[in-house]
Protein backbone atom coordinates (compact mmCIF):
# COMPACT_ATOMS: atom_id res chain seq x y z
CA UNK A 1 0.00 0.00 0.00
CA UNK A 2 2.76 2.27 1.01
CA UNK A 3 4.88 1.95 -2.19
CA UNK A 4 1.98 3.54 -4.38
CA UNK A 5 2.23 6.26 -2.19
CA UNK A 6 5.89 7.19 -2.97
CA UNK A 7 6.96 9.16 -6.04
CA UNK A 8 8.53 7.79 -8.61
CA UNK A 9 11.70 9.84 -10.07
CA UNK A 10 10.56 9.36 -13.85
CA UNK A 11 6.98 8.26 -14.72
CA UNK A 12 6.42 7.19 -18.71
CA UNK A 13 2.81 6.64 -19.36
CA UNK A 14 1.37 5.03 -22.76
CA UNK A 15 4.20 7.21 -24.96
CA UNK A 16 3.95 6.92 -28.54
CA UNK A 17 5.85 8.91 -31.15
CA UNK A 18 5.52 8.26 -35.19
CA UNK A 19 6.64 10.65 -37.83
CA UNK A 20 6.41 10.59 -41.45
CA UNK A 21 9.08 8.99 -43.44
CA UNK A 22 10.59 11.79 -45.43
CA UNK A 23 13.61 9.11 -46.84
CA UNK A 24 12.88 7.95 -50.00
CA UNK A 25 15.20 5.14 -50.14
CA UNK A 26 14.06 2.96 -48.03
CA UNK A 27 16.36 2.01 -44.86
CA UNK A 28 18.06 -0.86 -43.69
CA UNK A 29 15.55 -2.38 -40.80
CA UNK A 30 13.05 0.23 -41.12
CA UNK A 31 9.66 -1.07 -41.76
CA UNK A 32 8.47 2.29 -43.26
CA UNK A 33 8.23 3.40 -46.88
CA UNK A 34 8.34 6.58 -48.25
CA UNK A 35 5.83 9.28 -46.84
CA UNK A 36 4.12 6.98 -44.68
CA UNK A 37 3.51 7.10 -41.20
CA UNK A 38 5.90 5.60 -39.28
CA UNK A 39 5.18 4.62 -35.61
CA UNK A 40 8.46 3.84 -33.68
CA UNK A 41 7.44 4.08 -30.10
CA UNK A 42 3.91 2.32 -29.22
CA UNK A 43 2.51 2.78 -25.96
CA UNK A 44 5.55 2.69 -23.73
CA UNK A 45 5.22 3.02 -20.28
CA UNK A 46 7.04 2.57 -17.15
CA UNK A 47 8.27 4.31 -13.79
CA UNK A 48 11.92 4.55 -12.40
CA UNK A 49 12.17 4.90 -8.46
CA UNK A 50 14.64 7.82 -7.58
CA UNK A 51 18.01 6.34 -7.32
CA UNK A 52 17.84 3.15 -9.70
CA UNK A 53 20.42 2.30 -12.30
CA UNK A 54 18.03 1.12 -15.22
CA UNK A 55 19.19 -0.52 -18.41
CA UNK A 56 17.62 -0.36 -21.54
CA UNK A 57 18.18 -3.42 -24.07
CA UNK A 58 16.06 -3.84 -27.64
CA UNK A 59 17.07 -4.86 -31.07
CA UNK A 60 19.14 -1.79 -32.87
CA UNK A 61 16.58 0.47 -34.54
CA UNK A 62 14.15 -0.13 -32.33
CA UNK A 63 13.71 3.47 -30.83
CA UNK A 64 15.38 3.30 -28.06
CA UNK A 65 17.73 6.48 -28.79
CA UNK A 66 14.00 8.42 -29.48
CA UNK A 67 12.81 7.27 -26.60
CA UNK A 68 15.66 9.17 -24.60
CA UNK A 69 15.96 12.34 -26.56
CA UNK A 70 11.92 12.33 -25.52
CA UNK A 71 12.13 11.28 -21.92
CA UNK A 72 15.29 13.71 -21.27
CA UNK A 73 13.59 16.64 -23.13
CA UNK A 74 14.83 16.74 -26.70
CA UNK A 75 11.91 15.95 -28.55
CA UNK A 76 7.89 16.07 -28.06
CA UNK A 77 5.81 12.94 -27.90
CA UNK A 78 3.36 12.19 -30.28
CA UNK A 79 1.27 11.08 -27.51
CA UNK A 80 1.13 10.22 -24.14
CA UNK A 81 3.27 11.28 -21.58
CA UNK A 82 6.64 11.91 -19.67
CA UNK A 83 6.79 13.34 -15.66
CA UNK A 84 10.00 13.50 -13.84
CA UNK A 85 9.21 14.19 -9.86
CA UNK A 86 6.16 14.27 -11.01
CA UNK A 87 6.07 17.18 -13.74
CA UNK A 88 5.91 17.24 -17.42
CA UNK A 89 8.68 17.48 -19.06
CA UNK A 90 9.11 20.28 -21.41
CA UNK A 91 12.56 20.31 -22.20
CA UNK A 92 16.08 20.01 -21.45
CA UNK A 93 17.51 20.71 -17.83
CA UNK A 94 21.00 20.71 -16.65
CA UNK A 95 19.57 18.42 -13.59
CA UNK A 96 19.08 15.88 -16.28
CA UNK A 97 22.20 15.23 -17.73
CA UNK A 98 22.62 13.49 -21.60
CA UNK A 99 25.79 11.33 -21.86
CA UNK A 100 25.24 11.07 -25.71
CA UNK A 101 26.63 8.29 -28.14
CA UNK A 102 28.96 10.06 -30.17
CA UNK A 103 31.56 12.27 -28.92
CA UNK A 104 29.86 15.46 -26.80
CA UNK A 105 32.95 17.33 -25.64
CA UNK A 106 33.38 20.36 -26.95
CA UNK A 107 36.57 19.96 -29.21
CA UNK A 108 37.66 23.87 -28.86
CA UNK A 109 37.72 23.29 -25.23
CA UNK A 110 40.20 21.29 -23.20
CA UNK A 111 39.08 18.63 -20.86
CA UNK A 112 39.14 21.13 -17.86
CA UNK A 113 37.38 24.29 -19.84
CA UNK A 114 34.76 21.09 -20.68
CA UNK A 115 34.01 20.26 -17.62
CA UNK A 116 33.78 23.55 -16.46
CA UNK A 117 31.37 23.97 -18.60
CA UNK A 118 29.39 22.10 -16.84
CA UNK A 119 28.95 24.70 -13.55
CA UNK A 120 26.88 27.83 -13.21
CA UNK A 121 30.28 29.75 -12.19
CA UNK A 122 33.79 28.36 -12.68
CA UNK A 123 36.35 31.12 -11.88
CA UNK A 124 36.07 30.63 -8.28
CA UNK A 125 39.29 29.30 -6.59
CA UNK A 126 36.32 26.45 -4.80
CA UNK A 127 35.00 26.07 -8.34
CA UNK A 128 38.65 25.15 -9.51
CA UNK A 129 39.33 22.93 -6.88
CA UNK A 130 36.29 20.71 -7.46
CA UNK A 131 37.37 20.51 -11.20
CA UNK A 132 40.50 19.00 -9.77
CA UNK A 133 38.99 16.67 -7.76
CA UNK A 134 36.23 15.45 -11.11
CA UNK A 135 39.56 14.86 -13.03
CA UNK A 136 41.20 12.65 -10.67
CA UNK A 137 37.59 11.31 -9.66
CA UNK A 138 37.72 9.89 -13.75
CA UNK A 139 41.44 9.18 -13.72
CA UNK A 140 42.11 12.32 -15.79
CA UNK A 141 44.32 14.13 -13.50
CA UNK A 142 47.50 15.61 -15.39
CA UNK A 143 45.39 15.31 -18.33
CA UNK A 144 43.08 18.66 -18.04
CA UNK A 145 44.49 20.85 -20.63
CA UNK A 146 44.96 18.49 -23.01
CA UNK A 147 41.96 18.97 -26.12
CA UNK A 148 39.64 16.27 -26.65
CA UNK A 149 41.92 15.08 -30.07
CA UNK A 150 44.54 14.55 -27.70
CA UNK A 151 42.75 12.11 -25.32
CA UNK A 152 41.81 9.00 -26.32
CA UNK A 153 38.25 7.70 -26.76
CA UNK A 154 38.29 6.03 -23.24
CA UNK A 155 39.45 9.41 -21.58
CA UNK A 156 37.05 11.32 -23.35
CA UNK A 157 34.15 9.73 -21.98
CA UNK A 158 35.69 9.61 -18.87
CA UNK A 159 35.89 13.61 -19.26
CA UNK A 160 32.27 13.52 -20.23
CA UNK A 161 31.22 11.65 -17.35
CA UNK A 162 33.08 14.38 -15.30
CA UNK A 163 31.13 16.76 -16.91
CA UNK A 164 28.15 15.40 -16.43
CA UNK A 165 28.57 14.38 -12.87
CA UNK A 166 30.05 17.92 -11.87
CA UNK A 167 26.27 19.15 -12.28
CA UNK A 168 24.83 17.06 -9.86
CA UNK A 169 22.49 16.11 -11.88
CA UNK A 170 19.27 14.18 -10.28
CA UNK A 171 18.92 12.16 -13.25
CA UNK A 172 22.25 10.33 -15.78
CA UNK A 173 21.27 10.10 -18.99
CA UNK A 174 23.77 7.87 -21.23
CA UNK A 175 22.78 6.24 -24.14
CA UNK A 176 25.39 3.90 -25.72
CA UNK A 177 27.86 5.09 -23.93
CA UNK A 178 30.78 2.51 -24.33
CA UNK A 179 29.91 1.05 -27.43
CA UNK A 180 32.73 2.68 -29.32
CA UNK A 181 35.31 1.76 -26.86
CA UNK A 182 37.71 -1.54 -26.81
CA UNK A 183 37.28 -4.38 -24.41
CA UNK A 184 38.97 -3.82 -22.04
CA UNK A 185 38.85 -0.27 -21.19
CA UNK A 186 34.81 -0.43 -21.89
CA UNK A 187 35.06 -2.71 -18.64
CA UNK A 188 36.98 0.05 -16.58
CA UNK A 189 34.29 1.54 -17.54
CA UNK A 190 31.38 -0.53 -16.03
CA UNK A 191 33.43 -0.76 -12.91
CA UNK A 192 33.21 2.93 -12.81
CA UNK A 193 29.88 3.15 -13.32
CA UNK A 194 28.82 0.60 -10.63
CA UNK A 195 31.00 2.85 -8.46
CA UNK A 196 29.98 6.76 -10.02
CA UNK A 197 26.12 5.25 -8.93
CA UNK A 198 27.13 4.07 -5.51
CA UNK A 199 29.06 7.53 -4.55
CA UNK A 200 26.34 10.28 -6.12
CA UNK A 201 22.92 9.39 -4.94
CA UNK A 202 20.93 9.34 -9.13
CA UNK A 203 18.95 7.73 -11.50
CA UNK A 204 20.74 6.21 -14.15
CA UNK A 205 19.66 5.62 -17.45
CA UNK A 206 21.31 3.59 -19.81
CA UNK A 207 21.18 2.18 -22.65
CA UNK A 208 23.50 -0.53 -23.94
CA UNK A 209 23.41 -3.12 -26.98
CA UNK A 210 25.62 -5.27 -24.49
CA UNK A 211 23.49 -7.84 -22.51
CA UNK A 212 26.08 -8.45 -20.02
CA UNK A 213 27.03 -4.55 -19.70
CA UNK A 214 22.97 -4.57 -18.60
CA UNK A 215 23.62 -7.44 -16.18
CA UNK A 216 26.71 -5.98 -14.27
CA UNK A 217 25.12 -2.56 -14.50
CA UNK A 218 21.37 -2.20 -13.54
CA UNK A 219 19.08 -2.65 -10.63
CA UNK A 220 16.43 -3.00 -13.60
CA UNK A 221 16.81 -4.27 -17.19
CA UNK A 222 13.98 -3.19 -19.23
CA UNK A 223 14.01 -4.87 -22.77
CA UNK A 224 12.07 -3.06 -25.79
CA UNK A 225 10.52 -5.32 -28.74
CA UNK A 226 11.19 -4.65 -32.07
CA UNK A 227 9.90 -1.25 -33.79
CA UNK A 228 7.36 0.01 -32.98
CA UNK A 229 8.56 -0.57 -29.68
CA UNK A 230 6.58 -1.45 -26.30
CA UNK A 231 7.91 -2.77 -23.41
CA UNK A 232 8.36 -6.41 -23.82
CA UNK A 233 9.92 -7.90 -20.64
CA UNK A 234 10.94 -5.71 -17.35
CA UNK A 235 13.23 -7.61 -14.91
CA UNK A 236 14.54 -6.50 -11.88
CA UNK A 237 17.58 -7.72 -10.75
CA UNK A 238 18.61 -7.67 -7.06
CA UNK A 239 22.20 -9.20 -7.38
CA UNK A 240 25.17 -7.06 -5.31
CA UNK A 241 28.33 -6.12 -6.93
CA UNK A 242 30.74 -7.26 -8.62
CA UNK A 243 28.59 -10.08 -10.26
CA UNK A 244 29.44 -13.05 -11.76
CA UNK A 245 27.04 -13.73 -14.72
CA UNK A 246 29.08 -17.14 -15.27
CA UNK A 247 26.73 -18.86 -12.41
CA UNK A 248 23.32 -19.04 -10.77
CA UNK A 249 20.67 -16.29 -11.43
CA UNK A 250 22.53 -14.37 -13.16
CA UNK A 251 23.58 -16.98 -15.78
CA UNK A 252 19.63 -18.10 -16.17
CA UNK A 253 18.10 -14.86 -16.73
CA UNK A 254 21.84 -14.05 -19.65
CA UNK A 255 20.53 -17.10 -21.00
CA UNK A 256 16.95 -16.07 -21.33
CA UNK A 257 17.75 -12.86 -22.46
CA UNK A 258 19.95 -13.77 -25.35
CA UNK A 259 17.00 -16.15 -26.21
CA UNK A 260 14.27 -13.46 -26.23
CA UNK A 261 16.46 -11.26 -28.28
CA UNK A 262 16.45 -13.87 -30.88
CA UNK A 263 19.69 -15.60 -30.25
CA UNK A 264 18.10 -19.13 -29.90
CA UNK A 265 21.61 -21.00 -30.04
CA UNK A 266 23.18 -20.73 -26.79
CA UNK A 267 26.08 -19.30 -26.49
CA UNK B 1 59.56 20.62 -46.24
CA UNK B 2 61.50 19.40 -48.80
CA UNK B 3 59.07 20.30 -51.85
CA UNK B 4 59.49 24.04 -50.47
CA UNK B 5 62.91 24.03 -50.62
CA UNK B 6 63.16 22.38 -53.53
CA UNK B 7 60.88 25.14 -55.02
CA UNK B 8 62.87 27.87 -53.25
CA UNK B 9 66.13 27.12 -54.38
CA UNK B 10 65.05 25.03 -57.56
CA UNK B 11 62.63 25.56 -59.44
CA UNK B 12 62.20 29.21 -59.18
CA UNK B 13 65.40 30.21 -60.12
CA UNK B 14 65.67 27.89 -62.66
CA UNK B 15 62.16 29.65 -64.33
CA UNK B 16 63.67 32.39 -63.78
CA UNK B 17 67.14 32.03 -65.87
CA UNK B 18 64.90 30.27 -68.78
CA UNK B 19 62.66 33.14 -69.05
CA UNK B 20 65.92 35.50 -69.22
CA UNK B 21 67.33 32.97 -71.80
CA UNK B 22 64.43 32.56 -73.98
CA UNK B 23 63.58 35.81 -74.20
CA UNK B 24 67.25 37.09 -75.01
CA UNK B 25 67.21 34.03 -77.94
CA UNK B 26 64.27 34.51 -79.61
CA UNK B 27 64.72 38.67 -79.03
CA UNK B 28 61.42 39.38 -77.68
CA UNK B 29 61.28 43.01 -77.56
CA UNK B 30 61.12 44.15 -74.06
CA UNK B 31 57.01 46.11 -74.40
CA UNK B 32 55.57 42.85 -75.01
CA UNK B 33 57.65 40.17 -72.50
CA UNK B 34 60.29 42.40 -70.38
CA UNK B 35 63.13 40.25 -69.08
CA UNK B 36 63.88 39.15 -65.65
CA UNK B 37 66.70 41.25 -65.33
CA UNK B 38 65.12 44.57 -66.72
CA UNK B 39 61.81 43.47 -63.66
CA UNK B 40 64.31 43.75 -61.18
CA UNK B 41 65.72 46.67 -62.29
CA UNK B 42 62.17 48.06 -62.10
CA UNK B 43 61.48 46.91 -59.06
CA UNK B 44 64.99 48.52 -57.44
CA UNK B 45 63.79 51.83 -59.02
CA UNK B 46 60.33 51.94 -57.77
CA UNK B 47 61.87 50.55 -54.50
CA UNK B 48 64.21 53.53 -54.28
CA UNK B 49 61.94 56.38 -55.32
CA UNK B 50 59.70 54.90 -52.81
CA UNK B 51 56.69 54.12 -55.50
CA UNK B 52 56.22 51.11 -54.69
CA UNK B 53 56.02 51.44 -50.75
CA UNK B 54 53.60 53.95 -50.90
CA UNK B 55 51.44 52.17 -53.52
CA UNK B 56 51.38 49.12 -51.56
CA UNK B 57 49.89 50.56 -48.01
CA UNK B 58 47.54 52.51 -50.11
CA UNK B 59 46.09 49.02 -51.47
CA UNK B 60 46.92 47.36 -47.97
CA UNK B 61 44.92 50.15 -46.40
CA UNK B 62 41.79 49.81 -48.34
CA UNK B 63 41.41 45.87 -48.03
CA UNK B 64 42.37 46.13 -44.71
CA UNK B 65 39.59 48.72 -44.04
CA UNK B 66 36.87 46.89 -46.63
CA UNK B 67 37.83 43.41 -44.92
CA UNK B 68 37.81 44.67 -41.48
CA UNK B 69 34.11 45.83 -41.74
CA UNK B 70 33.22 43.28 -44.20
CA UNK B 71 33.98 40.29 -41.56
CA UNK B 72 32.48 42.49 -38.09
CA UNK B 73 29.70 42.76 -39.94
CA UNK B 74 29.20 39.32 -42.21
CA UNK B 75 30.26 36.86 -39.72
CA UNK B 76 27.80 37.87 -36.48
CA UNK B 77 25.31 37.96 -39.36
CA UNK B 78 26.16 34.78 -40.80
CA UNK B 79 25.84 33.34 -37.02
CA UNK B 80 22.58 34.82 -36.61
CA UNK B 81 21.16 33.75 -40.26
CA UNK B 82 22.41 29.92 -39.41
CA UNK B 83 20.65 29.74 -36.55
CA UNK B 84 17.40 31.46 -37.34
CA UNK B 85 15.10 29.94 -39.40
CA UNK B 86 12.81 33.13 -40.17
CA UNK B 87 15.86 35.12 -41.00
CA UNK B 88 17.31 32.76 -43.19
CA UNK B 89 14.45 32.73 -45.16
CA UNK B 90 13.85 36.51 -45.35
CA UNK B 91 17.43 37.34 -45.96
CA UNK B 92 18.81 34.15 -47.85
CA UNK B 93 17.26 34.96 -51.46
CA UNK B 94 18.73 38.80 -51.48
CA UNK B 95 21.98 37.43 -50.54
CA UNK B 96 22.10 34.62 -52.83
CA UNK B 97 21.39 37.32 -55.42
CA UNK B 98 23.43 39.90 -54.66
CA UNK B 99 26.29 37.65 -54.19
CA UNK B 100 27.37 36.77 -57.81
CA UNK B 101 26.86 40.44 -58.86
CA UNK B 102 30.98 41.05 -59.60
CA UNK B 103 31.88 44.00 -57.00
CA UNK B 104 33.05 45.90 -60.21
CA UNK B 105 29.70 46.05 -61.37
CA UNK B 106 29.30 48.05 -58.20
CA UNK B 107 32.31 50.48 -59.53
CA UNK B 108 29.56 52.96 -60.93
CA UNK B 109 27.42 53.32 -57.80
CA UNK B 110 30.25 53.30 -55.71
CA UNK B 111 32.21 56.11 -57.41
CA UNK B 112 28.54 58.33 -57.23
CA UNK B 113 28.18 57.51 -53.43
CA UNK B 114 31.01 57.58 -52.40
CA UNK B 115 32.80 60.52 -54.82
CA UNK B 116 36.57 59.36 -55.35
CA UNK B 117 39.26 58.27 -53.63
CA UNK B 118 39.71 55.85 -50.78
CA UNK B 119 36.21 55.24 -49.75
CA UNK B 120 34.87 53.95 -52.74
CA UNK B 121 37.17 51.43 -53.10
CA UNK B 122 36.75 50.58 -49.32
CA UNK B 123 33.35 49.79 -49.95
CA UNK B 124 33.97 48.06 -53.29
CA UNK B 125 36.36 45.28 -50.75
CA UNK B 126 33.46 45.16 -48.41
CA UNK B 127 31.22 44.27 -50.97
CA UNK B 128 33.33 41.48 -52.13
CA UNK B 129 33.96 40.29 -48.85
CA UNK B 130 30.67 40.56 -47.54
CA UNK B 131 28.44 38.18 -49.32
CA UNK B 132 31.21 35.21 -49.63
CA UNK B 133 31.66 35.36 -46.09
CA UNK B 134 27.48 35.56 -44.60
CA UNK B 135 27.22 32.73 -46.77
CA UNK B 136 30.18 30.72 -45.77
CA UNK B 137 29.13 31.66 -42.11
CA UNK B 138 25.62 30.47 -42.61
CA UNK B 139 26.41 27.15 -44.39
CA UNK B 140 28.96 26.59 -41.50
CA UNK B 141 26.91 26.89 -38.63
CA UNK B 142 24.28 24.60 -40.30
CA UNK B 143 27.28 21.93 -40.68
CA UNK B 144 27.50 22.17 -36.56
CA UNK B 145 26.72 18.98 -34.78
CA UNK B 146 23.58 18.22 -33.37
CA UNK B 147 25.60 16.83 -30.59
CA UNK B 148 26.79 20.40 -29.86
CA UNK B 149 24.04 22.05 -29.95
CA UNK B 150 22.38 19.42 -27.99
CA UNK B 151 24.94 19.31 -25.18
CA UNK B 152 24.77 23.04 -25.31
CA UNK B 153 20.54 22.95 -24.48
CA UNK B 154 21.47 20.41 -21.95
CA UNK B 155 23.34 22.82 -19.50
CA UNK B 156 21.53 25.45 -20.22
CA UNK B 157 23.42 27.68 -22.21
CA UNK B 158 21.43 30.23 -23.79
CA UNK B 159 21.74 34.09 -25.73
CA UNK B 160 24.96 35.58 -25.85
CA UNK B 161 26.74 32.62 -24.11
CA UNK B 162 25.33 29.99 -26.46
CA UNK B 163 26.69 32.43 -29.81
CA UNK B 164 29.78 33.09 -27.91
CA UNK B 165 30.47 29.47 -26.37
CA UNK B 166 29.31 27.32 -28.69
CA UNK B 167 28.33 28.46 -32.32
CA UNK B 168 30.69 30.61 -32.85
CA UNK B 169 34.07 27.98 -32.01
CA UNK B 170 32.04 25.30 -33.61
CA UNK B 171 31.94 27.46 -36.71
CA UNK B 172 35.31 28.96 -36.72
CA UNK B 173 37.54 26.44 -38.45
CA UNK B 174 35.25 27.01 -41.34
CA UNK B 175 34.66 30.86 -40.78
CA UNK B 176 38.50 30.65 -41.11
CA UNK B 177 38.26 29.08 -44.34
CA UNK B 178 36.47 31.62 -45.76
CA UNK B 179 38.42 33.99 -44.45
CA UNK B 180 41.37 32.86 -46.21
CA UNK B 181 39.31 32.76 -49.41
CA UNK B 182 37.52 35.80 -48.86
CA UNK B 183 40.94 38.00 -48.19
CA UNK B 184 42.31 36.49 -51.61
CA UNK B 185 38.76 37.70 -53.37
CA UNK B 186 39.35 41.04 -51.66
CA UNK B 187 43.05 41.53 -52.71
CA UNK B 188 42.06 40.69 -56.44
CA UNK B 189 39.64 42.68 -56.68
CA UNK B 190 41.51 45.83 -55.16
CA UNK B 191 43.70 45.35 -58.06
CA UNK B 192 40.66 45.93 -60.56
CA UNK B 193 39.39 48.43 -58.47
CA UNK B 194 42.43 50.84 -58.27
CA UNK B 195 42.61 50.29 -62.39
CA UNK B 196 39.54 52.56 -62.48
CA UNK B 197 38.49 54.31 -59.11
CA UNK B 198 41.78 55.79 -57.73
CA UNK B 199 45.21 57.55 -58.59
CA UNK B 200 47.21 54.90 -56.05
CA UNK B 201 47.64 51.94 -55.28
CA UNK B 202 49.47 48.37 -56.77
CA UNK B 203 46.41 48.50 -59.23
CA UNK B 204 47.02 52.07 -60.05
CA UNK B 205 50.81 51.82 -60.59
CA UNK B 206 50.07 48.73 -63.00
CA UNK B 207 47.56 51.01 -65.44
CA UNK B 208 49.91 53.67 -64.92
CA UNK B 209 52.92 51.86 -66.46
CA UNK B 210 51.14 50.45 -69.09
CA UNK B 211 50.27 53.58 -70.12
CA UNK B 212 53.54 55.23 -70.77
CA UNK B 213 54.60 51.30 -72.00
CA UNK B 214 56.78 49.91 -69.18
CA UNK B 215 55.97 46.87 -69.12
CA UNK B 216 59.18 45.80 -66.83
CA UNK B 217 57.26 48.30 -64.38
CA UNK B 218 53.72 46.22 -64.92
CA UNK B 219 55.50 43.04 -64.52
CA UNK B 220 56.95 44.30 -61.13
CA UNK B 221 54.11 45.54 -59.73
CA UNK B 222 52.48 42.06 -60.48
CA UNK B 223 55.17 40.73 -58.71
CA UNK B 224 54.72 42.39 -55.48
CA UNK B 225 50.84 41.74 -55.60
CA UNK B 226 51.50 38.18 -55.59
CA UNK B 227 54.19 38.10 -53.22
CA UNK B 228 51.70 40.42 -50.33
CA UNK B 229 49.12 37.98 -51.32
CA UNK B 230 51.12 35.27 -50.87
CA UNK B 231 52.01 36.93 -47.66
CA UNK B 232 48.34 37.90 -46.07
CA UNK B 233 47.38 33.99 -46.74
CA UNK B 234 50.12 33.11 -44.49
CA UNK B 235 48.98 35.60 -42.05
CA UNK B 236 45.21 33.85 -42.03
CA UNK B 237 46.44 30.59 -42.01
CA UNK B 238 48.41 31.38 -38.81
CA UNK B 239 45.02 31.46 -37.35
CA UNK B 240 44.41 28.08 -38.64
CA UNK B 241 46.80 27.25 -35.84
CA UNK B 242 45.13 28.34 -32.83
CA UNK B 243 44.84 25.63 -30.45
CA UNK B 244 40.88 25.80 -30.48
CA UNK B 245 41.03 25.65 -33.95
CA UNK B 246 43.21 23.06 -34.90
CA UNK B 247 40.76 20.31 -33.97
CA UNK B 248 38.98 20.09 -36.91
CA UNK B 249 42.53 19.36 -39.08
CA UNK B 250 42.91 17.23 -36.33
CA UNK B 251 39.78 14.88 -36.40
CA UNK B 252 40.48 13.12 -39.81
Amino acid sequence: MEQEETLKKVEVNRLKKSYIERRTKKRFLSQCSAYEYCKVLDGLTFSISSGDFVCFIGPSGCGKSTMFRIISGFERPSSGSVQIDGKEVTGPSNKHVCVFQEDGLFPWLTARQNIAMGMEEASSKEALEEIEEYLELVGLSGFGDHYPHELSGGMRRRAEVARALITNPDILFMDEPFGALDFVTRLQMREEMVNVHQMFDMTILFITHDIDEALQLGDRIIMLSQRPAKVAWDIKIDEPHPRDLSTGDLRRLRKEIYYRMGLHVAL
Amino acid sequence: MALKKSVLFFILPLTLLMWQVVTTLLNVPEFMFPRPLSVVRALWQMLQNGELYTNTISSLFRVTWGFYIAVVTAVPLGLLIGRQKYLRSVLNPLIQFLRPISPLAWIPMALIWFGIGDKPAIFLIFLSSFFPLVVFTTSSVLNIRTTYLRVAENFGLSGMKFYTRVILPAALPEIITALRITLGTAWLVIVAAEMIAVKSGLGYLIMDARNSLRMDMVVAGMVVIGTVGLILDYMVRLLERMPSVEWSRKRR
